[in-house]
Order: C-alpha cells, then sequence, then structure tokens
C-alpha cells in the first residue's frame, strides 16, 4: 500500500490530467493487483503518467479548437489593414505609376545598402482610428524591419484625415528620434502635401529620412552588416534524440537478452515456451514502432524552413511607437 | 517473473519518458513562469517609457519660460506632479505587480502628471512666438511619442497581464500553480482613464 501511495503522487507531480485517472484505476483495479508488480510500477507509472498527458493534451486541444470560436468573438475590434503589396503601397491612389516605381527604386537600394526597410503606405481611411495607433499596426502586421535591428520605418499618408506619419521602428530611434521626424514632416512633407505634390513630398521626405539615418557612416556600417542567414538545426537535433532514444532501447536490450542468455537454462525453466525467442521477436517488433514515426518527423522538420523568394516582405521588426505626426 | 519484466519494461519507459517530455512541456508545466517573465518584462517597459516622460519635461519647462504671470500656475502644476511621480517612481513598492493598491497609487501619480501635461500644452496654443519656434515644437513631438510609448507599453503590459492571470485562475494553469507555484498571484491591472484613451492633443499650428 505504501508503494502504492508513492507511485500515486509520482504520477500526480507529472501531470495533472492523470490525478483523477489514476483515482479510478486503483479504485476499479484495486490496490493488490498494484501493489503485487512493486518493480515495474515506478516505471509504469511513469509511463501511463506520459500516455495520460498526451491523451489529456489531446483532448485539451480538441476543446480549445471547439472553444476557438468564443474566443476569436471576443478579439479586440481592429482596422481592417491593406496587404503588404511592395514598398510603395498606395491603396489611396495618390501617386502616378511612374513615382510609385521611381520610390520603389529609391527605397529598394536603400535597403540593399543598409539593411533599413523603408515603406510608404496611403491609405483612403484611417476607419476612425488615430494615425499613431493605425501606423503601428501596420508596422507590426507587415514586420517592417528586419527581425531583431528592428529598423524599420513606415510613412503613413491618409490624404483624406489630411494626416501624415513617420512611424520610427524601435533599433532606429536614436538616428530619427520623434522631433527629427517631426521636423521632416513639417519642413519638408507638409509644404508639398498643402501644395497637392503628394509624389514630390513623398520623395523628399524619403530622401530626409534615408540622409538621416546615413548621416553617421560608422554606425551605418555596423548597423548594415547582414547576419550569416541562420541554418536550421532543429530537424538534425529532432532525429538525433530519436537516434540516441533508438540506440538506448536496442542497448537495452541487449544486455538484456545477454544477461538471459547467461541465465538461460534457468528461466527457459520458468516457462512454458522459449524465453529468447519470445524476447527476440518482441524486440523486433518494438523497433520500427518507436523509429518509423521518429525519422519521419525529424526530416520533415529538417526539410521544412525554406528560403523566402521573390516579392518583397517585412523582415520581422517591431514597432515601439516612436515617431511624429503631421497635418496639413 | 517480476525480474523479467521490469528489465524489459524500463528501457521502454525511460526512452518514452524522453520522447515524451517535449508534450508534457505542451501540457503548461513552463507556461506560469514564462506568462509571468513577460508580464514582468512589460512592466519594465511601463516604467522606463514613464522615466522617459519626466526626464523630458525639464527642457519643456525651460522653454515655456515666457510664460505670462497668470500661467505659471499651470507650470508649478506640472513641477509638482512630476515630482510626485518621479517620487512614486523611485519608491515603487516591491510588490506592486501583486497589490492592486500600490498599484492604483502609483497610477495615479502618473496619470496626474499626464493631466499636467495636457494643460500646459494647451495653454502653450496663446503663445504663437513659443509654439512656433522648431525646438518647442521637437520637443512637442518627443512628448507626443512619449506618450504614444506609454499607451503602447501599457497596452502591452495589460495584455501579458490578461494571459497570465487567465492561465493561473483557468484549467490546466490552475492544477500548476497548486502542485508547482503555490505562491504566484494575480497581477494588478490598472484602469487607463477615459482621457488618457487620446494621444495628447499637439498641434503643430498648421491647422487654418
Amino acid at each position: 500500500m505504501t508503494a502504492s501511495r508513492l507511485h500515486n503522487r509520482d504520477v500526480n507531480a507529472s501531470c495533472p490530467g492523470s490525478v483523477r485517472t489514476r483515482r479510478v484505476g486503483s479504485g476499479a483495479v484495486g490496490p493488490g493487483l498494484v501493489g503485487s508488480v512493486p518493480a515495474a510500477s515506478v516505471s509504469a507509472g511513469s509511463l501511463l503518467a506520459s500516455a495520460v498527458c498526451a491523451a489529456w493534451l489531446i483532448v485539451a486541444s480538441l476543446v480549445a479548437i471547439a472553444c476557438g470560436g468564443a474566443f476569436a468573438g471576443r478579439a479586440v475590434a481592429a482596422p481592417v489593414l491593406p496587404e503588404l503589396s511592395g514598398r510603395v503601397v498606395d491603396s489611396a491612389g495618390l501617386l502616378s505609376a511612374g513615382a510609385r516605381a521611381e520610390l520603389d527604386l529609391a527605397l529598394e537600394a536603400f535597403e540593399a545598402k543598409t539593411t533599413d526597410q523603408i515603406v510608404v503606405v496611403t491609405v483612403s481611411s484611417l476607419q476612425g482610428y488615430p494615425i499613431e495607433d493605425f501606423a503601428v499596426a501596420l508596422g507590426r502586421k507587415w514586420g517592417i524591419g528586419q527581425k531583431g535591428k528592428d529598423n524599420g520605418v513606415l510613412m503613413l499618408v491618409a490624404p483624406n484625415d489630411r494626416k501624415v506619419r513617420i512611424e520610427v521602428g524601435r533599433g532606429l530611434e536614436p538616428l530619427l528620434p520623434d522631433g527629427k521626424a517631426g521636423t521632416i514632416i513639417r519642413q519638408t512633407i507638409l509644404p508639398a502635401f498643402r501644395r497637392g505634390d503628394f509624389a514630390g513630398g513623398l520623395k523628399a521626405g524619403v530622401a530626409d529620412i534615408q540622409a538621416a539615418l546615413t548621416k553617421d557612416p560608422a554606425e551605418l556600417e555596423a548597423r548594415s552588416k547582414r547576419p550569416p542567414p541562420p541554418i536550421d538545426y532543429s530537424g538534425y537535433v529532432v532525429l538525433a534524440l530519436w537516434l540516441a532514444i533508438f540506440a538506448f532501447v536496442i542497448y537495452m536490450q541487449i544486455r538484456a537478452a545477454r544477461q538471459m542468455a547467461q541465465r538461460g537454462p534457468l528461466d527457459q525453466s520458468r516457462f512454458d515456451r522459449g524465453g529468447r525467442n519470445a524476447r527476440r521477436r518482441r524486440f523486433d517488433d518494438s523497433g520500427p514502432i518507436i523509429v518509423i514515426p521518429g525519422s519521419n518527423g525529424g526530416w520533415s522538420g529538417g526539410f521544412g524552413g525554406g528560403s523566402s523568394g521573390g516579392g518583397f516582405s517585412g523582415g520581422g521588426g517591431d514597432f515601439g511607437g516612436g515617431g511624429a505626426s503631421g497635418d496639413w | 517473473m517480476i525480474d523479467r519484466l521490469s528489465r524489459f519494461a524500463r528501457p521502454l519507459a525511460v526512452a518514452a519518458a524522453l520522447a515524451l517530455t517535449p508534450p508534457l512541456a505542451g501540457c503548461g508545466i513552463n507556461n506560469i513562469p514564462t506568462y509571468e517573465q513577460s508580464a514582468k518584462a512589460a512592466w519594465s517597459e511601463v516604467l522606463n517609457q514613464y522615466k522617459r516622460r519626466a526626464d523630458l519635461i525639464p527642457n519643456l519647462v525651460e522653454s515655456v519660460k515666457g510664460f505670462a504671470e497668470q500661467e505659471k500656475s499651470v507650470l508649478t502644476g506640472v513641477i509638482e506632479a512630476r515630482a510626485k511621480a518621479t517620487q512614486a517612481q523611485v519608491n515603487i513598492p516591491a510588490d506592486i505587480l501583486t497589490n492592486p493598491d500600490a498599484m492604483k497609487n502609483f497610477q495615479a501619480a502618473q496619470n496626474s502628471l499626464g493631466g499636467a501635461l495636457r494643460q500646459l500644452l494647451a495653454v502653450t496654443e496663446n503663445y504663437p512666438d513659443i509654439k512656433s519656434g522648431e525646438n518647442f515644437r521637437k520637443l512637442q513631438d518627443e512628448i507626443a511619442g512619449t506618450e504614444n510609448r506609454i499607451a503602447l507599453a501599457r497596452r502591452a503590459y495589460i495584455e501579458q497581464v490578461r494571459v497570465f492571470n487567465t492561465e493561473i485562475t483557468t484549467i490546466p494553469g490552475v492544477w500548476w500553480k497548486r502542485f508547482m507555484y503555490p505562491a504566484t498571484k494575480e497581477f494588478a491591472l490598472f484602469d487607463i482613464p477615459a482621457e488618457e484613451t487620446k494621444a495628447p492633443k499637439v498641434d503643430f499650428g498648421t491647422k487654418k
């Protein structure tokens, strides 16, 4: 009975879902049976705990899927954001095709040189949100700027609200402080916008931003260093783990079989059928069961991460609310 | 018989236990400490941005020296509110995150500074020579930007606390809490006063 109580505590500590199951189990089977195999009870118990835990996980995810609708319904209302179709997203239609291409080229060359991502967006409506919130939502959704460097700048124009904002990624805030962004808006962008020259204002504004970001050559050199593309080792790690487990199991089986062989006659006398052969067969069965799903999981993980190609996409940069706004 | 069974079962069980360790983590054993750290990090960011605002105020006060006598009270209001907010930040109680009253007092001090600042910026509208200076405008941008950062940091904190509090009050987190982390408590939230939900009005003097 002591062994069985200990066993219960062991199971409790490893998974909460197993608490009830364990109690039901010992009640139904009775303590006598649990007590009769004390040597195996700990290992079998942790196996059972893990199995129950896995089962519980499946049930939990099903419940989560079933309840998903309820959670989604509670989500905070958010503005409908345009898609990132390129470095210039002119959803308000302010720019001619030529002006758009020209801006796009300048922005692309700048990223090639500095890794900084600048994106120009025009929207026909802010949908009632403050331009500050709208800009951060856009910048974060698109992930403008490189991940970890957070070196993105978003220039947002809402012509119908007569508002403009330069949203600066966290990493660029020291180079383009709010005051500087405000000065660019007031002295470069707004005068052109007041004349109705959106293309000219945006072009000059982008040029000013680029000038501010490249003012310090030493800093620029340090910032524009590209990290080597990270190699995804996770698939190999999983594979190695499975191989190690497999090797360990084989080793233990062989060792057990050897010990069995040494004690062969004694064991044989205890069983009606040959213990060694029965063991062999069981070992052959259990091997592939463990290995096949393991190696599959490993390889799919290893080849899963493909490289991105083609059009422009955000690098995963974050925004902390830096920048300045203006209206005209 | 018993010996034999255990010799078989043990390596298999060890292997199974190793293989199922990631699923166990999936059961949420690490959720409570993980979410707690995220919430604490979000709180540090809130404090950081409050400090940034307090650091901007001396420059702002310097730039509005030209205020007329009858509006000096607005200026002293800002200075006093800043002193109180700084005091609240220096003497921050260690248990502020789990003590709703301490959190309320702290937020009250910060909110009154926010209010005083808004009042000051509104009064500068009467002083075209002050508000049209590029230096003052830059300062205004910095203050508006900082208020924006504060708002984002507070929102991030509220979201992290919501996740954490939900975890320790719902199944299975509540079970993990009982077994593994009995000392964890819910984190305190704060209400955002109505006037704080709007960004401070920053007029660039360009409206017609």
